[in-house]
């Protein structure tokens, strides 16, 4: 098959999606497809009516890639395409929007107060921070709603880190988040579509940092601050209601062929709360859901290979 | 299809599936990350590498860089002058050469030090690939884990990730408006007595510093040259920018206040002729030099002699101290329209840097802005600066940020300050917002008494013009507290 891999962008997590898409081109290429690797720019229609492929793997990562966009224009171009449609993308993108579905869904997921920028400024929405602060205990986190990476989150330990803290999220986005912090350990749980067997959860993954770095998000995600396990060391009946809770978030949130969802384990009470799902995880040598597959006995290029064969199975006839 | 939750993979029975791997997925994630060594986890976030790399994006207006303008170069002298190394020494040219440097280059370095009232001889120099080796020949010959380096609070970022490397353990220096405060450099050396640790040197740049702009005093270099020689601890003095002086007078350097017994001096042609060349030097004490030299062969065995060929030949048929002062003259009338749109579109809250010479000014933001965060805020407006946490090792500089007005056009540099203003303001403006402190219109709102920031914009002003750029407010840096 004629395969478009479209890779880079200009969304900030532009140098990941590279990464992703290097090694996406590499595993189809050992799979026997045409590949061609698009750095998707303002000439990305001209470019996909050039080389007409039979089908585009999505390896964007962020704005533009992740939320829809590309999506919507595939679907009209008629090209099919890997991974979740335009819907399940605008909901994943945005934190809000998929954590309202997930409660409305009664998935359980970290209480949360969300604002635009225009509430603050035209509805006076400061007022109301001291009763969002009562209910949701120091320290709260902050996060922009639709930034993918561990950008623009802080934690406000005191009332005076608050605003200071929406301000910076508001660096990345029109809307921020307002979060209850979970103490806890830190789970990852991907899901894969079998192609006629639905969705499947893989094995957890935990990312632990190494340092007590317990405020630090970024070094979370970075090799050598933070060890990932997997599969992590659960008792059996929470890894087994971590992959049901992933499960259930995949399917509330429309996903579709993968996902990666990412958990709490709270560690006082023991309960566990879906955070966000990420509709395009990352699929370099480091990332979490290549990981959780080799570990379900997957291979890299079995698990690009059955992604492929889901586009291809979705497009209309 | 089952997924076993054992930590061992396959399941109980211990059959394999079909598909398994051998290894386990977490032993491949990290197959390289446990080779690695320690000195490799230098302190730059992924997520900040992230940003940078959005910012060399052609779209982008991009007041990031460091880098000198090499377009004013005239191309036919390029040309003429390879030629010429071409004729007269291709065999040289395209030849090893000594570790310590072609003899022939050593003259233009040293018109280039007398040019800054400094004497030396051949012998105490050492040819190196650009200014930035001597800082990692200087490290790797006198740090061991854990050794302390004194720099300034902030510093030179591209010297970070090489003290990050040594695992130096890093003291930072609080500066003002004259470099360095020696006062504080004194408690910290006490503070370092008292705990038995002798720092090896003492990193500085005096001169138009990378990143702030600011020199160090003359008062002051006398006081730093008497500290090192009664410690006896050696001085890094990192010198790329002394001739861009754009006004004033010069100040002798720190290897000539110390007639180079405890200063190790770092000079560069990169930002007064090429840094394509990758030609810089030290001048240092012999057995330190001796050293340098030693670590020198073993990183690169010596630096191009095509290049010191070029120089040779550059020096002898050109007029470099002409070009030096074209650039000067180009630089700091780009100084100069930095200066008025920082008076024109940075609102009255931040403070910034009047450099008389170099390359950038630095500008602090009010505590509350985040400058990481606001240069994604920034990008999407198409425009970059070095966040202020680059030039620190310990967390610092979370709202200052780094302005180069060297490497791009007058037309852009204008540009570029006022799309900054236009997000700063905007954060500003949402700051007060959340906290009820001022009203929202920062564009429109007339300009506090007395404060030039935003008197262009106030629709009836009192000045309505450009405001004087000698009015802005002079950067008090930042406490190591703070």
């Amino acid at each position: 098959m004629r395969v478009a891999v479209l890779k880079g962008g200009d969304s900030l997590e532009r140098q990941v999606s590279l990464r992703s898409g290097a090694r996406v081109e590499h595993a189809l290429e050992r799979l026997g497809h045409d590949v061609v690797a698009i750095d998707v720019g303002a000439d990305l229609v001209d470019r996909l009516g050039a080389e007409r492929p039979d089908v585009a793997f999505v390896a964007l990562h962020g704005r533009g890639g992740e939320d829809g966009t590309v999506q919507e224009l595939l679907e009209l171009l008629g090209i099919p395409y890997t991974a979740s449609g335009p819907s399940a993308c605008i909901r994943c993108t945005d934190k809000v929007l998929a954590k309202h579905a997930l409660r409305d869904a009664e998935v359980p997921t970290p209480d949360f107060y969300a604002f635009s920028q225009a509430a603050f400024e035209e509805l006076g929405a400061a007022r109301a921070l001291p009763a969002i602060e009562e209910r949701l205990d120091f320290p709260i986190v902050v996060k922009p709603a639709g930034q993918g990476s561990a950008l623009g989150i802080k934690f406000a330990r005191t009332p005076g880190d608050v605003p200071g803290a929406i301000v910076a999220a508001f660096s990345y986005d029109t809307k921020v988040l307002l979060e209850r912090h979970v103490a806890g350990r830190d789970l990852a749980v991907s899901v894969l579509e079998g192609v006629d067997g639905g969705p499947e959860a893989l094995p957890v993954v935990e990312a632990v940092p190494n340092e007590e770095d317990f405020y630090d998000f970024e070094a979370r995600y970075e090799i050598g601050r933070t060890t990932f396990t997997c599969p992590a060391e659960l008792p059996a009946e929470v890894a087994s209601r971590a992959r049901e809770l992933a499960l259930a978030a995949y399917r509330v949130l429309g996903c579709y062929g993968f996902a990666r969802v990412d958990l709490m384990l709270d560690e006082a009470s023991g309960e566990l709360t879906v955070l966000e799902a990420d509709v395009i995880p990352g699929l370099t040598d480091t990332s979490l859901l290549p990981l959780a597959a080799e570990a379900a006995g997957i291979s890299f290029e079995a698990l690009i290979a059955r992604v492929l064969e889901l586009a291809v199975a979705r497009a209309p006839p | 299809m089952t997924i076993d939750e054992t930590p061992r993979g396959p399941g109980p029975g211990g059959e394999t599936p079909a598909m398994a791997q051998p290894r386990s997925g977490a032993r491949d994630l990290e197959r390289y990350a446990g080779l690695f060594a320690r000195r490799t986890q230098v302190m730059k976030s992924s997520a900040m590498r992230d940003l940078m790399a959005v910012t060399a994006r052609p779209e982008v207006i991009s007041l990031a860089g460091g880098l000198p303008d090499t377009s004013t170069f005239p191309a036919e002298d390029f040309s003429a002058l390879m030629a010429r190394v071409g004729v007269d020494d291709a065999a040289r040219a395209l030849q090893y050469g000594p570790t310590e440097g072609l003899v022939e280059v050593k003259d233009p370095i040293a018109q280039v030090m007398a040019a800054e009232g400094m004497e030396v001889e051949p012998d105490d120099l050492l040819v190196t690939t650009g200014g930035q080796q001597v800082i990692d020949l200087v490290c790797k010959t006198l740090i061991d884990p854990g050794d302390v380096v004194i720099a300034e609070a902030p510093t030179y970022p591209g010297a970070v990730p090489v003290f990050v490397s040594y695992q130096a353990d890093v003291v930072q220096i609080e500066m003002d408006e004259h470099g360095m405060r020696i006062d504080v450099l004194e408690a910290e050396l006490e503070r370092l007595d008292a705990e038995g640790r002798l720092p090896k040197f003492i990193y500085t740049v005096p001169s138009f510093q990378n990143p702030t702009g600011v020199t160090l005093s003359l008062e002051r270099r006398r006081r730093l040259v008497e500290i090192a020689r009664r410690r006896e601890l050696l001085v890094l003095e990192d010198n790329p920018y002394g001739m861009l002086r754009y006004e004033g007078s010069p100040l002798p350097t720190l290897y000539s206040l110390d007639g180079g017994e405890y200063v190790i001096y770092l000079g560069t042609f990169s930002k007064i002729l090429s840094p394509g060349l990758r030609l810089g030097w030290t001048a240092a004490p012999r057995p330190v030099l001796d050293k340098l030299n030693l670590g020198k062969g073993a990183v690169d065995l010596c630096s191009s002699p095509l290049s010191q060929l070029f120089v040779r030949a550059y020096f002898a048929e050109r007029d470099w101290l002409s070009y030096v002062r074209s650039l000067t003259g180009l630089y700091r009338r780009r100084r100069d329209i930095m200066l008025e749109a920082l008076a024109e579109h940075f609102p009255p809250e931040a403070t910034w840097t009047r450099p008389r010479g170099g390359l950038f000014i630095w500008a602090r933001l009010p505590d509350y802005i985040d400058t990481t965060d606001l240069l994604a805020r920034a990008l999407r407006d198409h425009v970059a600066f070095v966040p202020g946490r680059a030039a620190y090792l310990d967390g610092r500089g979370g709202s200052e940020m780094r302005l180069n007005f060297s490497g791009v056009g007058d037309e852009e540099i204008r540009e570029g300050i006022r799309r900054i203003g236009k997000v700063v303001r905007e954060q500003v403006g949402l700051y007060g917002t959340l906290t009820g402190a001022e009203p929202v219109r920062p564009a429109v709102a007339p300009p506090p008494s007395g404060v030039s920031g935003s008197a262009a914009e106030a629709p009836s002003g009192p000045s309505g013009g450009v405001p004087e750029p000698d009015a802005a407010r002079v950067l008090p840096l930042r406490r190591r507290t703070g």
